[in-house]
């Protein structure tokens, strides 16, 4: 049984300006298994980060239905980490106080919560990091912070909404490397958003290809390239022209 | 509401390749305009354009207050090393109006920050008294409190609350939304989002209202004082005024001052220590 199910979901939002609802999602079906690493990938405006709000529980379908792990989505829970695009983080907390802020929140005393950061501060590779102030770090760093604190609340699904969009490519590269071996170490189950094809095809398990206007889902494709995945090596490539071509817009759908 | 530094300005240690006047300098920078001020006052009342009893020289302004502060010689007679007193009196009604301004600021500034149904409730109201003037209160204050401490921490009270409550509401509500989203996410109720995101986010807002609150508590214990109270620096400033002893005045005016700027001094300190994550990524923290 799949982890993550997306059934037939539409979204709606009303345009006041156009008179007239947006379609940001219509009728998508998506699956999500027991540790897959899903991308969703597709251009600005295709509805990915409205579908990872409806599994957040950050808003609600129009129609259709969202379960992760059988239970019906109405709110945001514990049980889904959200790692966003800006690093979020709580500016006035140090950075194992963020780290632990689900903890927190359940009113465990500091000294579990310290304890229980330092593991996460480690996985993600901030030691020695622990008592600075999100703005005495680097963007990256800060990323690592936000990991750490969806990875501590040991949720069954990592939501991730182009949490590398601001960083550089150098950094990037090295932030995929670390957020394979994280999904690994952790068996977690990620769905991770992303306008980058080479970022997709680098991470996931899957990658889901999005059309914009109305959001769709075009093709599901599973990735069976060997990890560390090889940018440059002809599978990867082969991969990648199939889904620029299923990017690229059809003649029919172009908009002025 | 405009952000109030919140850290003191240390000037840097400079280096001793520095020219020796320029150290110098950099020491008593902050002192040069007020002597200048004390020097010309002093000259300008012993030249004689006014009666000597009208605008007293600032040294007959420190033989006075050294009296009432260490009764050197007696010539402020009653108040003659009473001043530690009249200190005391005036900062513990301070201290109770705005620590009750406080709390009801925060409070109340939560709740409407929070809430649009509270904010439809109780703003029209507030926003009605708000513009009273405190002063205007006194009348009724002393019918109901008397003559005593109450009307004058009522008053501060009044003084101070709005500055708090209006700081504590544009706090509230620029708190960034992500933020509350992230909580959300880390399973947060209400109140703990509340309590752990909402609050701490209008901090640095809450402490520079309650530097504003902290200057108009003063003013308004002194105001108090004057006419509803019969203990304090404001109503030694008053008698003495009656007794036409404009030295006594100008020590109780500077005293006022200088408490005023203590309280501030204070507020800054914790507001420092409670803020210092924002060393680093405000504009105060790099001119420190």
């Amino acid at each position: 049984m799949s982890l993550i199910t997306i059934q037939n979901v539409t979204r709606l939002f009303d345009d006041p300006k156009r008179k007239s609802a947006v379609k940001a999602l219509d009728n998508v079906s998506v699956e999500v298994g027991r540790n897959e690493f899903l991308c969703l990938l597709g251009p600005s405006g295709c509805g990915k980060s409205t579908l990872l709000n409806l599994i957040a529980g950050f808003d609600h379908p129009t129609e259709g239905v969202v379960t992760v792990g059988g239970q019906v989505v109405t709110a945001p829970g514990a049980d889904r980490g959200v790692v966003f695009q800006q690093p979020t983080l709580m500016p006035w907390l140090t950075v194992w106080e963020n780290v632990a802020f689900h903890l927190t929140m359940q009113g465990v005393g500091k000294d579990i919560r310290r304890k229980k950061a330092q593991h996460f501060i480690e996985m993600v590779n901030l030691k020695g990091f622990e008592n600075h102030f999100p703005s005495e770090l680097s963007g990256g760093m800060n990323q690592r912070v936000g990991i750490a604190r969806a990875l501590l609340m040991n949720p069954e699904v990592i939501l991730m909404d182009e949490p590398f969009g601001a960083l550089d490519e150098q950094t990037k590269m090295e932030m995929h490397g670390e957020l394979v071996r994280i999904w690994r170490e952790s068996q977690s189950t990620i769905v991770f958003v992303t306008h980058g094809i080479d970022e997709s095809l680098s991470l996931g398990t899957h990658v889901a290809v999005m059309s914009a206007r109305p959001g769709r889902i075009r093709e599901m494709i599973k990735i069976d390239l060997p990890r560390p995945r090889d940018p440059t090596s002809p599978q990867f490539n082969d991969t990648k022209r199939h889904i620029l071509s299923l990017l690229r817009p059809e003649p029919a759908t172009v908009e002025a | 509401m405009a952000q109030i530094s919140t850290t003191l300005p240390v000037s840097p240690a400079l280096p001793l390749s520095v020219p020796l006047w320029k150290r110098i300098y950099r020491r008593i920078e902050r002192a040069i305009v007020p002597v200048l001020l004390l020097v010309g006052w002093e000259i300008f009342s012993r030249s004689g354009v006014l009666p000597p009893a009208l605008l007293p020289a600032p040294s007959q302004v420190l033989v006075a207050w050294a009296d009432w502060v260490f009764a050197t010689d007696g010539n402020t007679q009653t108040y003659s090393g009473h001043w530690i007193f009249d200190v005391a009196a005036s900062a513990t009604r301070v201290f109770a109006g705005f620590a009750i301004s406080t709390l009801l600021g925060v409070g109340i500034g939560m709740a409407i920050g929070w809430s649009r149904t509270v904010e439809r409730l109780i703003e029209p109201v507030l926003q009605v008294l708000r513009p009273v003037p405190p002063v205007s209160w006194i009348p009724l204050a002393i019918i109901w409190f008397g003559i005593a401490d109450k009307p004058a921490i009522f008053l501060v009270f009044l003084g101070s609350f709005f500055p708090i409550l209006l700081s504590t509401i544009h706090g509230v509500k620029t708190c960034d939304r992500n933020l509350l989203r992230a909580g959300a996410m880390t399973g947060g109720t209400p109140g703990k989002l509340l309590r752990y995101i909402v609050f701490p986010a209008a901090l640095p807002s809450i402490f520079s209202g309650l530097r504003i609150a902290v200057g108009s508590a003063w003013m308004l214990t002194v105001t108090a004082e004057m006419v509803a109270v019969k203990s304090g620096v404001g109503y030694v400033l008053w008698d003495s005024y009656y007794f036409l002893r404009y030295d006594i005045v100008i020590a109780a005016m500077v005293s006022i001052g200088l408490l005023g700027y203590l309280s501030d001094l204070a507020i800054k300190l914790i507001a420092g220590r409670v803020l210092r994550w924002q060393r680093g990524s405000t504009l105060q923290a790099k001119e420190g």
